[in-house]
């Protein structure tokens, strides 16, 4: 590659630039942490199966306080709006306190959405993600269609080591 | 100055439990530096979790029903019993193996509080726990989770205040302080709750509580719990010049909460149903009844709200179909919560007397009447000459019907809701008016579910170091019952004497008093006395024989007993004693014998074996 072939003060150049960039910008910062990533991955994606434990943990605790499989388990074919709406509040009520219980949610952008913003160069494109018209370089501007969600903690509880993750929800017998 | 490093405090509450800490070490005068410990419990069959308050409930598992190791704790593996959230959750499929307000019981005088008796009424081939033993198994609980969070500083070499109801007779403070030493617990001192909540005040104010009370000031502390009504009266008193507290009385037990709230919505609700043709079972009521607490908080909690959805679920997979929907109106909530258990009464309404009927099953003695404003008249009205006997104490109306309360603490879960408070502030105030007294303030609380456990903790680092105290000895007068000597007449019980062993207001570390009165002993037998208490009679001194006395006055309590072990003396002999009393450090009361020279002494006891 021709990079490589770059004079010692070019690269003394860039790199007194590339300093001020990152002191100067977050958005440059944050960028150059994922370059600094991909570099130690040897540039190649590593790709992890999701452990099920976490999965299995969550899925028992959105059935547990929302019967959230209950509810997408079954089939509504017959049954009212009526009907459904009033399930939909145990879903809505319980599945609601897991995520205030266990997560902190807060929305990726602070603007209201249907807000103008500009995309700087070197953008987060996994917390933003720009669609539609999307040619050029950055800056893009745009208009903010959705919040976004990041959960900045996550506190799930603790498990025995024993426990069999996948019961999700225990069959119940009534003596 | 103490070595230990912590003061704990720890509000073993009828529903919840909590643990709150003063470092010792990092806290100077005002600056007080005062944590909560996060308890670890079992949400789920092999989940554990944190939470600020560790539910009172205790279950007795049967040996098939979990894999074993889903009830392992962090700091035990356990496979016959625990306490917490999972405990209180499976109550709604299988109540008959849960323990639940185990405090209760500890202070119910008709059973016999070290024997296994809970849950009651539990079928053959269920275990059982006596009521002190469900007691110590939470504060093992909290123990564990502390030794675990501060090995180094664990929580029986930590000075610790355990709260207890201010209503709780001599007996059940004896009880409450044995589950105490039975858990390791040394450094031990009991503070009753509502004085609890005021210091969580006084903590709060960070001195600036003098600034907002004065010397004249009555406070009435109201605590409405999940399972029980506690009322204390606290004056603003002076010594040297400085500004103090003193407790000038509590009120009786009332087993009365926000529970009963919960449960009387759930009945109107399950009204509403029935009369359509939907019938629940019990594991649907509970569930309704979790729902109608829901609701009821934010119907109180937003005033633009009229009605809510009430849903029950479906306990079987078909969630949609076989959920029932109903709901909770503003109207029904307010009808219940004013008319049932806050109504406008006079200062004259007293509670309904509750219909003891012989064959009921033995229960828990829950208050007859829910008006607990009802229950709040008869209190003030009967502790009307409660500063009386208060030096540079002058109360504006000291003749009035009923004591004029300057300010309220409220405490409890219950007085969450903004409406309630006021509601009671409301009432209050009637009372005030009618008599031309101006109206009572309320006294600003932060954390009604845990200023109990905080407030103790700020007491156990005070009590040592200086600083605010809240003054006040025994709430109660005690005295043994004498039968008089006489002509006995066929069909009427000989005539009885109440000689005053205990005078009101003894305090804790005081020096012991003894009544001049002489009793003779069987050796070796064991000798009962019956024991009575007044809140009101503030004037009796030890040693003072009463003859006739007004029914309201003075209430009878478990009885007390000693027995002299044979040892030098033969079986048979009777020996000539005094009766002592002391208030221990612990806050205890302790009654000995003392044979007549002093040389030798015999404890007597409370009788917590209930009546036989």
């Amino acid at each position: 590659m021709s990079d490589q072939s770059l004079p010692l003060l070019k690269r003394l150049l860039l790199a007194a630039r590339a300093f001020l960039r990152i002191v100067q910008d977050r958005e440059q910062a944050a960028a150059w942490i994922k370059i600094e990533r991909q570099a130690l991955l040897g540039r190649s994606t590593a790709l992890a199966d999701t452990p099920p434990d976490a999965a299995l943990l969550l899925l028992s605790l959105l059935q547990k306080e929302g019967r959230l499989v209950d509810f997408a388990k079954q089939d509504l074919t017959r049954f009212s709006d009526e009907e459904v709406g009033a399930a939909a509040r145990v879903v809505h009520q319980g599945c609601g306190r897991v995520l205030a219980d266990y997560f902190r949610i807060a929305p990726v952008r602070d603007e209201p959405e249907g807000a103008q913003i500009t995309l700087p160069p070197g953008f987060d494109p996994a917390a933003t993600r720009p669609t539609g018209h999307l040619v050029g370089e950055p800056p893009f501007s745009g208009r903010l269609v959705h919040r976004g969600w990041r959960a900045t903690e996550v506190r799930l509880p603790q498990v025995g080591t024993g426990h069999d993750q996948s019961i999700i929800a225990a069959a119940e017998v009534e003596l | 100055m103490s070595s230990k490093r912590f003061a704990i405090g720890i509000d073993l509450g009828t529903t919840h439990c909590a643990l709150s800490f003063v470092d010792n070490e990092h806290s100077e005068g005002e600056e007080i530096l005062q944590g909560l410990l996060p308890i670890p419990q079992l949400t789920a069959p092999g989940t554990v979790e944190h939470r600020p308050l560790l539910p009172s409930f205790l279950y007795l598992p049967h040996p098939d029903e979990f894999d074993p190791t889903d009830l392992d704790l962090p700091w035990a593996k356990q496979t016959d019993r625990f306490a917490g959230e999972l405990a209180r959750n499976l109550g709604a499929s299988t109540p008959l193996r849960l323990v639940f307000s185990a405090k209760s019981w500890l202070c119910h005088p008709d059973v016999d509080r070290r024997a296994p008796i809970l849950p009651a009424g539990a079928p053959n081939g269920i275990p059982q726990v006596s009521p002190l033993e469900a007691s110590a198994f939470f504060l093992g609980h909290l123990r564990d989770a502390w030794n675990r969070l501060y090995p180094s500083d664990p929580l029986t070499e930590q000075e610790v205040t355990v709260t207890v109801p201010a209503s709780f007779d001599p007996a059940a403070r004896e009880l409450t302080a044995e589950a105490a030493r039975r858990v390791g617990i040394t450094d031990l001192v009991l503070l009753e709750e509502p004085q609890a909540a005021l210091y969580a005040w006084v903590n709060a104010s960070r001195g600036d509580w003098r600034n907002q009370v004065r010397l004249g000031d009555v406070i009435l502390v109201v605590d409405v719990g999940g399972g029980t009504t506690d009322m204390s009266l606290i004056a603003v008193t002076e010594r040297d010049g400085v500004l103090e507290l003193t407790r000038i009385a509590v009120g009786d037990h009332i087993l009365l909460g926000g529970d009963n709230m919960d449960l009387a919505l759930a009945h109107l609700v399950k009204g509403k149903l029935d009369a359509v043709g939907v019938e629940l079972d019990r594991w649907q009521l509970l569930a309704l009844t979790h729902g109608c607490r829901q609701a009821k908080e934010r119907l109180l909690g937003e005033v633009e709200l009229s009605r809510v959805p009430v849903v029950v679920p479906s306990r079987g997979t078909q969630l949609v179909g076989g959920s029932i929907r109903t709901e909770l109106t503003r109207d029904e909530v307010m009808t219940v919560l004013m008319t049932g258990f806050f109504p406008e009464v006079p200062i004259t309404a007293r509670p309904a007397d509750r219909v003891r009927t012989a064959l009921t099953k033995l229960g828990l003695p829950f208050a007859h009447d829910p008006g607990i404003t009802r229950h709040l008249a008869a209190f003030l009205s009967r502790q009307s000459g409660a500063t009386a006997d208060l030096a540079d104490f002058v109360e504006p109306a000291a003749d009035a019907d009923f004591l004029h309360p300057t300010a309220v603490l409220f405490n409890g879960g219950v007085f969450k809701s903004p409406v309630l408070r006021e509601r009671v502030i409301a009432v209050i105030n009637g009372w005030l008016m009618a008599d031309g007294a101006p109206p009572a303030r309320q006294l600003e609380t932060q954390d009604l579910d845990l200023s109990v456990a905080q407030g103790a903790a700020f007491y156990a680092h005070v009590r040592r170091r200086g600083g605010v105290r809240i003054r006040g000895g025994t709430a109660r007068s005690y005295y043994v019952g004498i039968e008089s000597a006489g002509p006995a007449v066929p069909g009427l019980e000989p005539p009885l004497q109440l000689l005053c062993l205990v005078p009101f207001g003894l305090e804790e570390g005081s020096e012991p008093v003894v009544a001049p009165q002489e009793f003779g002993l069987i050796v070796g037998e064991p000798v009962r006395f019956r024991f009575f208490g007044s809140s009101v009679r503030r004037d009796d001194q030890v040693g003072l024989l009463i003859e006739d006395w007004p029914a309201h006055e003075i209430e009878e309590l478990e009885e007390i007993q000693t027995t002299l072990p044979t040892g030098s003396r033969r079986r048979g002999d009777i020996v000539a004693v005094n009766l002592q009393a002391a208030v221990t450090e612990v806050g205890t009361l302790e009654l000995v014998a003392l044979s007549r020279q002093g040389s030798e002494r015999w404890k007597v006891e409370f009788n917590t074996r209930g009546a036989d």
